[in-house]
């Protein structure tokens, strides 16, 4: 089995993260199998871990009253998962479930808190890693938005 | 170029349904058949008394012609409507196809979103026909709902011939169990090798942009991401100008083009 530094270094999430770097949030990892309909977290859960999927599905899902569980978006292989960690007051916006199993590392949120706060380095490359992350995921939603394949473009013979 | 400005007769031999406005039609001459198609033409579609589109070839072999049809306005609904034995008009094949086959050991990446799938499909076929020609084939579908899913009871023979077939769906309950997201998502699970990558991307031309940028980022070269273009086709053979596009007549230099010359047409307005 693969060492969590090792783990960490092959994911695309953290690719060209200075070694001392991996070193430090490795301590704070650990690699996790999470079978199928295993729930990650729920809607307004305290927000303490966050993952790099490796392999597998989840999907991001919420209740919506006379719906049941929407789901919202799924998070695949090479992805980060949770972001929610990263700012007060630390809860889920949305839920997690799992519906392919995955391979994934899990971090302790709080720990990798306080490395950021006293290594602005690290806090500024992290957080400009999960920006890059936030930004794709709000371009594709407003894509999403305009329901594209709803409404077909050019001439309506 | 009378010929090419006369409908030939052709009657429809099967009618599968696939979504709920979209229909598969197999459509054989009545007469002499229209010239072989590449992947990625076009033929204008006459539903007589109703008027004529251009629909794009999704398959079809020895004089057959299969279109996939969505029904979004009168003449596509009539050729919707469409049973067995009627009969419809076509021309063609017009247009510049996707350029297949790719040269040898080439990664194939397909895109395609809702209908935009059925263009794609000789392509597909294409590659699974001659599967050893090429390293990976990759097929990426994405689509408004699961139940707008094109061809989805093809998707496991399509990965059992050896395409590595992924969908997405922008919205879905909790019965499904697959993606849900922009079909660009999906290539976050992907590593691509920009040398060695040919991608053919239709569909929505929004959606169309969004993955060309997605591939261009991962290092894709804009002449090996073609795209297929839609615009007001008419005469098909580039005499009437309807379907300019800048500098392109899309009906003859189109409907598929490098992103090389689509990039800096998309963006123009009332282009």
């Amino acid at each position: 089995m693969m060492a969590p530094r090792d783990l960490l270094a092959e994911h695309p999430f953290l690719a060209g993260l200075e070694p001392r770097w991996l070193d430090n949030l490795a301590e704070h990892a650990h690699p996790v199998y999470r079978n199928r309909q295993h729930r990650l977290f729920a809607v307004g859960g305290s927000a303490r871990h966050f993952w790099l999927i490796r392999s597998g599905l989840v999907v991001l899902d919420i209740h919506a009253p006379g719906r049941g569980d929407v789901v919202v978006e799924s998070i695949g292989a090479g992805a980060v998962l949770g972001w929610s960690w990263l700012f007060s007051p630390y809860r889920w916006s949305f839920g997690a479930v799992v519906v392919e199993a995955i391979q994934a590392i899990e971090f302790e949120a709080a720990p990798v808190r306080r490395l950021m706060a006293v290594d602005p380095g690290l806090s500024a490359e992290l957080t400009g890693r999960f920006m890059r992350v936030v930004v794709e995921r709000l371009q594709a939603t407003r894509v999403r938005l305009l329901d594209l394949y709803g409404f077909p473009t050019g001439a309506k013979p | 170029m009378k010929s090419a400005m006369m409908p030939q007769p052709y009657r429809v031999t099967a009618r599968r349904e696939e979504t709920a406005d979209t229909v598969t039609l197999d459509l054989a001459p009545l007469a002499a058949p229209l010239p072989p198609y590449a992947p990625g033409q076009f033929t204008m579609v006459y539903a007589f008394g109703v008027g004529e589109v251009p629909i794009s070839i999704s398959g079809g072999e020895n004089g057959v012609i299969t279109h996939t049809v969505r029904s979004v306005g009168a003449v596509t609904r009539a050729v919707c409507a469409a049973r067995v034995g009627d009969t419809l008009g076509l021309r063609g094949p017009f247009g510049a196809g996707w350029g297949v086959p790719a040269p040898f050991g080439a990664d194939l990446v397909l895109v395609a979103g809702g209908i935009g799938l059925a263009p794609l499909r000789p392509v597909l076929d294409h590659a699974l026909r001659e599967r050893d020609r090429y390293r990976h084939v990759l097929l990426l579908i994405g689509a408004r709902t699961p139940g707008d899913l094109l061809y989805s009871s093809d998707h496991a023979a399509w990965a059992r011939a050896g395409a590595d077939v992924r969908v997405t769906v922008d919205r879905a309950d909790r019965s499904w169990t697959g993606r849900v997201g922009l079909v660009t998502a999906l290539f976050d699970e992907l590593w691509l090798d920009p040398g060695r990558t040919t991608a053919y991307v239709c569909g929505p031309e929004l959606m169309m942009r969004f993955t060309a940028d997605a591939l261009r980022a991962r290092g894709i070269p804009e002449p090996a991401i073609r795209v297929s273009l839609e615009r007001n086709m008419r005469c098909g053979v580039g005499w009437c100008g309807h379907c300019q596009l800048g500098p392109l007549l899309l009906c003859r230099d189109g409907p598929v083009v490098g992103y090389d010359h689509a990039a800096p047409l998309l963006t123009v307005k009332e282009l």
